[in-house]
């Protein structure tokens, strides 16, 4: 016989192992779909070549390059300031009223819907800075997305950098910063790295701030400067899911772009875990 | 010596200036946004803005009404929050209180995969599996709804409601379960009478934070639910369509000339979303901050 | 008080007071530390004993909280005063920690690096690394494989490491802070021979909780109880007929 409080335990268990079933369910079925239906439309030719006879035949090579453009431009922007005002915040900031405005900021940042940021590079840079719909607009709308992603990552990992490391430094004679740039950075690296990594999947995947500053429908040619307008797989995707020539002829081209982005963003997800793993159990040697 | 000492202050004024640049763009920020949202009202007032039932931007007189879409988001925010809390704190507990090591260590990762995936695949998903199956089992004119909207936005709110609850619920001391243990509580008792109410708070802050992407994600609503501006009835306005804010502002910038009426009222429609993440955003840090055990 | 030492004197404190907030953590301290000797600080866990030695290369100025007051001269220059610039104090005053802690870099790198900033020896780096290391008795152990990382040598090497590093930049001045309570007896007893040939050179201070090796290096012994410095004098006489009921108490064993 099991008493009351047995079989409650039991059933409440039993519930709390459904829950997490049907989470990892989830999981499974999205990437299942995805897949299978996705990978028969993937090939060389599918990467690599144009869109053909009004998107319903042909690649998706520009999407890809203009995901590319996206994520270098906003990276080339967001990592170093990223990266230097978290040297701030963590080596240098003294606790009051400026660091905590500061925290307030990169905290509401984070939180600020990405169409909200969709709207103000509108407003901003494609408007009143006059960039126009453009590769640069969006790129620089995406960086500021993604700053406090990159801050929190790479304050994170200055902080795991042991403060033993600091203190023999400064005894001998080596100044704040000397002993930043040559004894902490370069311990922080790999943290840094990984946070860096992570944000390129975030912008490989964002829609809504692209779709506001610069992304095209359809464009016969490859951007050919930063001003260009251009094509990205959110984008693409959305467009052929919803507004395409012929919505239900094009689905296999709409799995291979969906499994295309999926790829892109759980490889960067993986390398970006296992940088970490593999420093960590350095640092815990 | 001086000038080392320059170089010291130089570098830290730098850095400094990188340091206030997330001040900067919150800043620049709302001063655009709300400059483009307020001159809607040079011309349509704002208690109309305020009261009308009516989002007709493109008839004459064009209606600039926030409430169907304003109400629009609730209810789909409603129907995700309601759908993913338990489910996601159940999960929570799973990981933190029942798994091996070794098994959290494996659903850590796969829940975070949820946070991977970007909108734009979660609302393709959507559309294309989960819309024809709402429709079906439903048997509703369109499966393009606002429960189809709240699904795949509870989905997609997992990872974050998980994994701050389970940081929450992992932060409670050892010494305050034992202790209930040591009286011959059974673990599930220890779970709800000690280990849930200790991380309440923690828990609270990931439940805001969860309804703050929810109710600024846009591609996913965008795609599934349908996209019409009625002031929906509760709950049966889960089974028809609905338009939330942010799916208006993707949809309709595309075709407004810049500069219009229109133009400014989805701006205006930016400035309430804004406003609204900003109050869940500090209320969900204000907690945050306090679950903290002082051990 | 000793009286005056025969080497000169190296470090004059006076009426140093320290607070860390609202913890006094040193009360008028006033000692008068002598040139090319050994001095060793002993006293219970908690006394103020690292806080004083932190106050003589001013690793203090790390801590937020921490306020000081006092005077604190170096070759009769007052490391207080604001003309002095911390960066070159500590080049002059060296600091071996009580955890070895060399950086995740090769042996020659740990000790290069010193010297490479502050920019000595430009052309001749090996050369540096090399009388460093054997000043710091670890050359033999490691003059095969002074590419490979730090972080494998053992945990006596580590510190050997550590003292060669300080003294790569030359320092005239090297405090120790408990240097051998992480180390096995062999590895102490290489440290302690070390500590005696460094003395020649070098102004040593050494925190202890061990007194059987205040006894053996050192020339000079303060206890500390409770932030003040009881008694100071030559190891000898601490040893032997210490002044203070508290300094015999506590030499004896006879203390908490
Ligand atoms: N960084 C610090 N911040 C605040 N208090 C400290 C700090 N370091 C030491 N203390 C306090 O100062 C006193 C002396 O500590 P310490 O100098 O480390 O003693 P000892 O080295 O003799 O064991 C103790 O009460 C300790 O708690
Ligand atoms: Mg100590």
């Amino acid at each position: 016989m099991l008493s009351n409080a047995k079989l409650n335990e039991k059933i409440a268990f039993g519930l709390l192992r459904l829950a997490m079933g049907m989470v990892v369910a989830f999981v499974l079925v999205i990437l299942y779909y995805i897949v299978s239906n996705g990978y028969s439309a993937i090939s060389l030719d599918f990467i690599f070549s144009m869109p053909r006879n009004r998107m319903t035949e042909g690649g998706i090579y520009p999407a890809i390059v203009g995901t590319m453009y996206l994520i270098i431009g906003s990276m080339a922007v967001a990592l170093p300031l990223g990266i230097l005002s978290a040297i701030y915040l963590t080596e240098y900031a003294q606790p009051g009223r400026t660091t905590w405005t500061i925290e307030m900021a990169i905290n509401n940042l984070a939180g600020t819907p990405s169409v909200v940021f969709g709207l103000f590079g509108l407003a901003m840079f494609v408007k009143y800075l006059g960039f126009g719909a453009s590769i640069l607009s969006a790129s620089l709308t995406l960086a500021l997305l993604i700053l406090p992603v990159i801050i929190r990552a790479s304050q994170e990992a200055l902080l795991t950098v042991p403060k033993e490391y600091r203190e023999a430094s400064l005894a001998l004679g080596v100044t704040k910063w000397e002993t930043i740039r040559r004894i902490v950075l370069p311990a922080a690296i790999p943290g840094m790295v990984t946070g860096a990594i992570l944000s390129i999947g975030r912008v490989a995947g964002e829609t809504a701030p692209i779709l506001l500053t610069g992304a095209a429908y359809f464009l016969p040619r490859l951007p050919d400067s930063v001003y260009s307008q251009f094509m990205a797989l959110p984008y693409h995707l959305y467009v052929l899911a919803t507004s395409g020539t012929n919505i239900a002829q094009t689905r296999p081209i709409q799995y291979g772009t969906a499994l295309i982005l999926l790829i892109i963003v759980l490889f960067v997800n993986i390398i970006a875990v296992s940088i970490r793993s593999h420093y960590r159990k350095k640092i815990n040697r | 010596m001086s000038n080392r000492h320059l170089k010291e202050k130089g570098i830290e004024s730098l850095l400094f200036a990188s340091g206030i640049v997330a001040v900067l763009a919150l800043f620049l920020l709302c001063i655009f946004l709300f400059r483009d949202g307020l001159l809607l009202f040079e011309a349509y007032p704002i208690s109309s803005f305020l009261t009308e039932t009516k989002w007709f931007p493109t008839s004459d007189p064009a209606h600039f009404g926030l409430l169907p879409l304003l109400l629009g988001s609730l209810i789909v925010t409603a129907g995700a929050i309601i759908f993913s809390v338990p489910l996601g704190i159940a999960a929570a507990i799973y990981i933190s209180e029942l798994a091996g090591p070794r098994t959290a260590g494996i659903l850590k990762p796969v829940t975070e995969i949820l946070a991977g995936i970007p909108s734009v695949v979660y609302g393709f998903f959507g559309l294309v599996i989960l819309v024809p199956v709402i429709q079906r089992t439903l048997d509703l004119p369109t499966g393009q709804t606002a429960l189809t909207g709240s699904i795949m936005l509870g989905i997609m709110a997992l990872p974050t409601i998980i994994s701050i609850s389970e940081d929450a619920i992992s932060s409670v001391p050892r010494a305050i379960k034992e202790g209930s243990l040591a009286l011959g509580s059974t673990k599930w008792q220890t779970i709800y009478k000690v280990t849930i109410p200790a991380a309440l708070s923690g828990i609270s802050a990931a439940v805001m934070l969860g309804v703050g992407r929810a109710i600024g994600e846009t591609m996913t609503v965008m795609m599934v639910t349908g996209n019409s501006a009625v002031i929906p009835g509760f709950p049966s306005g889960l089974f028809a369509p609905v338009k939330t804010m942010t799916a208006t502002i993707a949809l309709e910038m595309g075709e407004v000339p810049q500069g219009s009426e229109h133009f400014h009222a989805l701006f205006a429609i930016g400035s309430v979303l804004f406003i609204t993440t900003f109050i869940i955003n500090i209320i969900a840090n204000h907690i945050k901050r306090r679950y903290r055990f002082n051990l | 008080m000793p009286g005056t030492y025969d080497n000169g004197t190296e470090i004059e404190v006076t009426d140093l007071n320290l607070w860390y907030g609202d913890n006094h953590a040193l009360h008028d301290i006033s000692i008068d530390i002598p040139k090319n000797s050994v001095t060793a600080l002993i006293g219970p866990s908690g006394c103020g004993k690292s806080t004083f030695l932190r106050c003589l290369n001013r690793m203090n100025d790390l801590v937020k909280s921490c306020r000081i007051e006092g005077k604190v001269l170096i070759d009769n220059q007052d490391i207080y005063s604001k003309d002095v610039d911390v960066v070159d104090l500590r080049k002059r005053v060296g600091m071996v920690f009580q955890k070895p802690n060399p950086f995740p870099m090769s042996i020659h790198d740990n000790i290069a690096y010193g010297p490479r900033i502050h920019g000595m020896g430009k052309k001749n780096i090996n050369g540096i690394v090399e009388e460093a290391l054997k000043s710091g008795a670890l050359w033999g152990e490691v003059s095969d494989r002074l590419g490979s990382s730090a972080l494998d040598l053992s945990g006596g090497q580590q510190q050997r490491l550590c003292i060669a590093r300080t003294l790569a930049v030359r320092p005239e001045v090297i405090l120790f802070d408990e240097p051998c309570s992480a180390l096995d007896p062999i590895s102490t007893g290489k440290i302690e021979e070390l500590i005696l040939e460094l003395k020649k050179k070098y102004t040593i201070v050494i925190v202890t909780h061990n007194m059987q090796q205040a006894a053996r290096i050192s020339d000079y012994t303060g206890f500390f109880l409770t932030g003040d410095l009881v008694e100071f004098d030559r190891t000898e006489q601490i040893f032997e007929s210490p002044g203070e009921k508290a300094t015999e108490d506590y030499i004896t064993g006879r203390f908490g």
